[in-house]
């Protein structure tokens, strides 16, 4: 109950409803869980109006609808239309994979504001390969369709190594489509990625060539398309400001109810992360352990705890300190303060001895079969 | 930008402005993202119909507050919507 009379607790703006983790591709850097298949159960139509009604009322605006594959919840126009009932400024974030023209049509009189397509790369052969399903040419017309009916269109390209040699033709690629935005995401490495982390990193000097190419093309259409750039903090020196700080925007929501600070949290241990089935979603983002375990800066270990940096990135983020060294309560090892950073320069170290070796290991794709494998 | 003196200014229909109860202001919202207005930014954007003018705005604010000399302030402010996207003009 400590958090119920807590001023310093911020509304939550951002509610992100992971609908299902059902998805026809398998891209190997899906920030899902490895053991997704181990949770199957999906809440119903009912408990996400529920969900979304409560984040509203505590103040969440930007609703992301994300999974897995959003599309594969026949409900998701009903969800929509409440989303919009509530006021909510709803973006579908879909692989566009089985998006036909009808339900988009069907979806923007539910009231839906955006639709996110992502592609894997610029040509047909390595964005199926990534994909793991052959679906290019289908995203190529989704992107032309999402235009056509009048919404803004972002398109969304995860980058690493497999695919960052392409910036040039990517940047081509989203202005032929005519993205309103492109986001270029460097690969996080959690969930897939993590496992996949030694063939998907890229070269420092691989992320400097791409890094120039996307600036000069961010000036180049300045005021026609907006880049969100995802920065690699692994060559960065101070760690991403994660999630805004923990507990104070983002609220996810999992396919089976379960209530994350990050999309990521369901990696950390002993959080023991409460369900919309048995909380109410205001309970939840005050009261819960899992929200309010690193609020503040009373969780904080040395070198952060007294560092004059804490209120930029609070300490970076809590699932990268526990993937690398162990310890969730660490500062973030990609800060140049930590005296764990050497297990970054490391990964970097033998991802780049991989990239250059002629036996690199083959990519775990992100299905079922896999899935069940890593549990 | 500079904004075109003989074209109607119009709210960018690919962003939405509202009231948000919780924040207790106006907002815009697009993709991901939001921006949180003041009460004034609030105020010409909503003026921002597709039917008036710069000239036409700035007078109608004039009278609707009962002030004047905002001229400057509103074509900054609009010229600033303007280079994001949150206005448009034909």
């Amino acid at each position: 109950m400590a958090g119920l009379n807590n001023p310093n607790i911020t509304p939550p703006r951002w509610l992100l409803a992971e609908l299902t983790y059902k998805c026809p591709l398998q891209c190997p850097y899906c920030s899902n869980p490895l053991n997704y298949a181990a949770h199957s159960h999906e809440i119903s139509t009912e408990d996400w109006k529920r969900v979304l009604t409560q984040a509203r009322k505590i103040g969440a605006v930007q609703l992301g609808l994300s999974g897995g594959e959003p599309l594969t919840r026949q409900d998701l126009e009903e969800i929509v239309s409440h989303a919009r009932q509530l006021g909510y400024y709803s973006n579908l974030i879909t692989s566009g994979y089985g998006l036909t023209e009808e339900r988009i049509m069907a979806l923007k009189t539910a009231g839906l504001d955006h639709i996110q397509v992502s592609i894997q790369a610029s040509s047909a052969d390595l964005s199926d390969h990534l994909a793991g399903t052959k679906s290019f040419e289908h995203k190529k017309q989704v992107a032309h369709l999402v235009k056509k009916h009048g919404y803004p269109m972002v398109l969304c390209v995860v980058i690493h190594r497999e695919n960052i040699h392409q910036m040039a033709d990517i940047l081509a690629m989203a202005e032929e489509l005519g993205a309103d935005y492109l986001e270029l995401a460097n690969t996080q490495y959690y969930g897939w990625a993590h496992v996949n982390r030694n063939a998907l990193l890229p070269t420092k000097e691989q992320f400097a060539a791409a890094e120039n190419i996307a600036q000069a093309f961010k000036e180049k259409v300045a005021g026609k398309m907006k880049i969100y750039y995802v920065v690699p903090d692994f060559y960065e020196d101070r760690p991403k400001a994660c999630m805004n700080g923990w507990g104070t925007t983002f609220l996810t929501i999992a396919p089976d109810g379960v209530a994350l600070p990050c999309h990521s949290a369901r990696e950390l241990p002993g959080l023991d992360c409460p369900n919309v089935n048995d909380f109410s979603i205001e309970e939840i983002w005050k009261e819960s352990k899992a929200f309010n375990f690193f609020r503040g800066f009373e969780w904080m270990q040395e070198p952060c705890r007294s560092c004059d940096e804490k209120a930029k990135d609070f300490g970076g983020c809590r699932c990268q300190a526990y993937l690398l060294s162990g310890d969730m309560n660490a500062t973030d090892p990609v800060c140049s303060k930590s005296t764990q950073r050497h297990l970054i320069d490391e990964a970097i170290s033998v991802a780049r001895d991989s990239a250059l070796s002629a036996d690199e290991k083959p990519l775990i794709f992100r299905n079922n079969k896999n899935s069940r494998l890593g549990q | 930008m500079p904004i075109n003196p003989n074209l109607p200014i119009s709210f960018s229909p690919t962003h939405r402005l509202q009231w948000e109860e919780a924040q207790q202001r106006d907002v815009i919202l697009y993709p991901e993202g939001m921006v949180e207005l003041n009460h004034s930014s609030a105020e010409i954007l909503k003026a921002c119909d597709g039917t008036r003018t710069l000239a036409q705005i700035i007078s109608d604010l004039h009278k609707k507050f009962n002030t004047s000399g905002l001229e400057n302030d509103i074509t900054h402010f609009l010229e600033i919507a303007l280079q994001n996207g949150w206005i448009k003009q034909p």
